[in-house]
């Protein structure tokens, strides 16, 4: 039996649309590979870009990305990876994961978009706050040392929420 | 007059037509936008930014400006707080760049 709505699921809203505008994002970076770390970088630098504060929190593997020692070498994930759009056997040998990383790299310096390091670099400058998440960096034994210079803290969960207050926050 | 009212705009304020442009109507949608005086540093972004356009038909992207231009990505946002393409796009007459780098 179907059932019909006697209404509609969402209720327009009334307000005038330059009053529905985003002015502040929190960005959470969770995972390490290259795929899992692009796609954070690239709204904070939007959101930069549209005069929107953001700040980006970095936690488990994503901390790679702002790890001195491991900054420059992140990789497409070519395991377990079904966007990819072929047999993960073949992911799994050996140099495939740099291979895929290096065309990818290619195609994205055409479009301009830069490097990771170069790309933090950017984020940061544009204002965005690049926070390591407390738990992990103890998990992994870490300290400040081991970050790059743009680091602009170690932060624990209550205060990444006391720094999104009043935004929105994205998990990547 | 507002720039709305001297020269054909889209709905957000960039001119339809680059050539429409001069250097007080730039100033006039500066001040409009929040910035009340534009600086030599002001200036050396949105020339940059235009010359660009106008001779590749692209604006370019927030690297390539903090790389190019001679302001560096910390000044360009001390500058241009809401949006430094954006703004010195909007400021030099072209159209909003559309990249999202």
């Amino acid at each position: 039996m179907t059932t019909t709505l006697d209404r509609p699921l969402a209720q327009p809203e009334l307000e005038p649309p330059e009053a529905r505008t985003i002015d502040k994002v929190a960005i959470v970076v969770s995972k390490g590979s290259l795929e899992g770390i692009y796609p954070g970088l690239i709204m904070a630098n939007g959101a930069r870009m549209e005069g929107i504060e953001a700040e980006l929190f970095f936690t488990f593997f994503g901390l790679d990305a702002i790890r001195k020692d491991r900054q420059a070498k992140i990789k497409v994930a070519t395991v377990g990876n079904p966007g990819l759009h072929m047999p993960t056997l073949l992911g799994a040998l050996p140099g495939f994961s740099a291979v895929a990383t290096k065309m990818m790299a290619r195609q994205m310096a055409k479009l301009d978009i830069p490097p990771i390091p170069e790309f933090v670099e950017l984020v940061a400058d544009s204002g965005a706050g690049i926070y390591a998440c407390k738990a992990t960096v103890e998990m992994f034994g870490l300290t400040e040392a081991d970050f790059v210079p743009q680091l602009t803290g170690i932060a624990t969960v209550g205060e990444f929420y006391a720094l999104a207050a009043g935004g929105q926050i994205i998990f990547t | 007059m507002t720039v709305a009212e001297q020269v054909r705009t889209d709905p957000e304020g960039f001119l339809l037509d680059p050539s429409d442009w001069t250097r007080d109507l730039g100033e006039q949608i500066a001040a409009e936008n929040g910035i009340s005086e534009l600086t030599d540093r002001h200036w050396q972004v949105i020339e940059f930014m235009r010359e660009r356009y106008l001779a590749t038909g692209n604006a370019p992207s927030i690297r390539s400006l903090g790389k190019e231009s001679g302001v560096p990505v910390k000044e360009l946002y001390q500058l241009f707080p809401k949006g430094p393409a954006k703004l010195a796009a909007k400021i030099g007459g072209i159209p909003k760049p559309r990249g999202c780098i």
